[in-house]
């Protein structure tokens, strides 16, 4: 019973950070029908960045806002320098485009900084332990799942309340539509890469605050994942998405604890079997847990 | 108000609409009916600026507004109920109308959404409810009420009667009488021909592509050999 609470939160921790990365992903879908491989690379960028101020005497105080700042930064600037003109072709040139940001990027930090890890310091705090009757848990699942929830519930009001989450709903919908109701297509698709970026920012201060690493190609793996939990959600739908981020990172640290260890260490495998139950799930049901009716031209 | 100067819009090689031109002043209601496929959307859509044509101009207020960014068309006072309606499904009966309200000043946007509830009284029952929930009655109504949002002076109307039961299609064009009442300027594109014509000032009749007579909504209905060459009676 206590492992399998432990192994809970730390599936919630794990898929929370999915669930943020994979938001964006749905985000940008709706608004440009483009799967955006280069958005892992924000992670990458607010690892430089934090790596950059850590050398000039950072801390962790004021640093997630400078991890955040610099994520919003990248992904607005994307938009701006790249999909802006590829934005009326057709989807395989705007995912063309997507890759050669990804790997534009990897080459950048290789040779701007090296192929090799920077390492810099993590909060002091990050690996303390409590314990609530007999179950121990780490601080640091408890801020990852506090952290999410408070920036989903901020997602939540954005897309519901506020005038831009509702052009940017409605633009998801039907980009004409919302033309002419005098919603201007630059400004929302900008905001829209401006919130990615904050979401990737707010899953990138969590990444590094447990891994305090900069590295070349670390947003892939990160933006692989995060396209499956997109994609198990359905995507282009904003709840799917933070369902897939949980389903997948609870699956992925279940099965690594309760596969049996035994032979072959069957645990070693874990990543393999999360991927054939997330074939055999998309054999099932191809368009994800919440079907996106609107999202059937891609 | 609204003057089309000889436009000719393309879709890749098929060619919507030759040399297309028409007037619509202050005040006015005008009808613009013909078959299907005469070109009758192509207008309308070209007009709101979501089609740029190949040659001709479009001016409004006697502003050249050619091709121009629909968004900024809604800002001068010009909206368009797009065929098909294209409510937003996804968003609530209130969100559909604060999102067409979108260029309004957060006060505007409030007191208009009050005049909505009030013009519009199913609106007001479904008031939280996914529009994609309503009946077709209903969500012409709120398609309607979503471009009245943003005030337009000219507000374009594409097929509003479509697919509506008849007691439905009775409280579409009761609404066409109450706007025109209120001052405000319509084209209105009709497939009920006849009765479109009986309510407008003028009228254009539109035949592949191409303005083949005009005159006030009753010498063209009255014209009913052309009616019958090219309408068939109804649509």
């Amino acid at each position: 019973m206590t492992k399998l609470i432990q192994t809970i939160v730390d599936g919630l921790g794990v898929g929370s950070t999915y669930a943020l990365l994979a938001l964006g992903i749905s985000l940008i879908f709706g608004v440009m029908h483009l799967v955006n491989f280069a958005h892992g690379e924000l992670i990458t960028v607010g690892a430089y960045t934090s790596y950059f101020f850590f050398l000039h005497g950072g801390s962790w105080w004021w640093m997630p806002l400078v991890i955040i700042g610099s994520a919003v930064l990248a992904s607005v600037a994307t938009e701006l320098i790249a999909f802006r003109w590829v934005r009326n072709s057709s989807p395989f040139t705007l995912l063309l485009t997507s890759f050669a940001l990804e790997r534009l990027s990897h080459a950048v930090w290789q040779i701007a900084v090296s192929p090799k890890q920077r390492a810099f310091p993590k909060p002091a705090w990050v690996f303390n332990q409590f314990k609530i009757a007999s179950v121990s848990f780490e601080v640091m699942d408890v801020v990852t799942i506090a952290v999410t929830a408070l920036t989903l519930a901020l997602t939540a009001v954005v897309f519901k309340r506020t005038l831009f989450g509702i052009s940017v709903r409605g633009a998801a919908e039907d980009f004409d539509a919302a033309r002419l109701m005098g919603v201007r297509a630059n400004r929302v698709i900008s905001g829209a890469f401006a919130f990615a970026g904050f979401l990737a920012g707010v899953a990138a201060t969590l990444i590094l605050m447990r891994s305090p690493a900069a590295e070349p190609s670390m947003g892939s793996d990160w933006l692989l994942k995060a396209v499956i939990a997109a994609v198990i959600g359905g995507l282009g739908s904003f709840s799917g998405a933070v369902v897939g981020g949980l389903v997948l990172g609870l699956l992925e640290t279940l099965t690594r604890a309760y596969l049996p260890e035994v032979a072959v260490g069957w645990d070693k495998y874990s990543t393999a079997i999360v991927f054939v139950l997330i074939a055999i799930f998309f054999v099932v049901r191809p368009d994800g847990i919440f079907k996106v009716s609107h999202a059937e031209r891609v | 108000m609204l003057e089309v100067d000889s436009i000719t819009t393309r879709y890749g090689a098929i060619t919507a609409l030759h040399d297309a031109s028409l007037e619509v002043h202050q005040g006015e209601l005008v009808a613009l009916v013909g078959p299907n496929g005469a070109g009758k959307t192509t207008l309308l859509n070209t007009v709101a600026g979501l089609l740029r044509p190949a040659t001709g101009s479009v001016r409004f207020d006697g502003n050249d507004i050619t091709g121009s960014d629909p968004a900024r068309l809604v800002r001068a006072g010009l909206a368009l109920v797009p065929e098909h309606r294209r409510i937003f499904k996804d968003l609530t009966v209130e969100e559909n109308l604060r999102l067409g309200g979108s260029t309004a000043s957060p006060g505007d946007r409030r007191a208009r959404l009050d005049e909505a509830a009030e013009l519009f009284p199913v609106l007001r029952s479904k008031w939280t409810t996914s529009a994609g929930f309503l009946s077709g009655g209903e969500a012409q109504q709120l398609a309607v009420a979503r471009a009245l949002m943003s005030n337009p002076r000219l507000l374009l109307l594409d097929e509003p009667t479509l697919g509506l039961a008849p007691t439905m299609v009775d409280v579409v064009f009761d609404l066409l009488q109450r706007l025109r009442e209120q001052g405000r300027t319509l084209l209105v594109v009709e497939q009920n021909a006849t009765r479109a014509l009986g309510l407008a000032d003028r009228g254009y009749l539109l035949r592949t592509g191409r303005i083949i007579a005009t005159g006030t909504g009753a010498e063209l209905a009255a014209d009913t050999s052309l009616f019958e060459s090219f309408i068939g009676g109804e649509a």
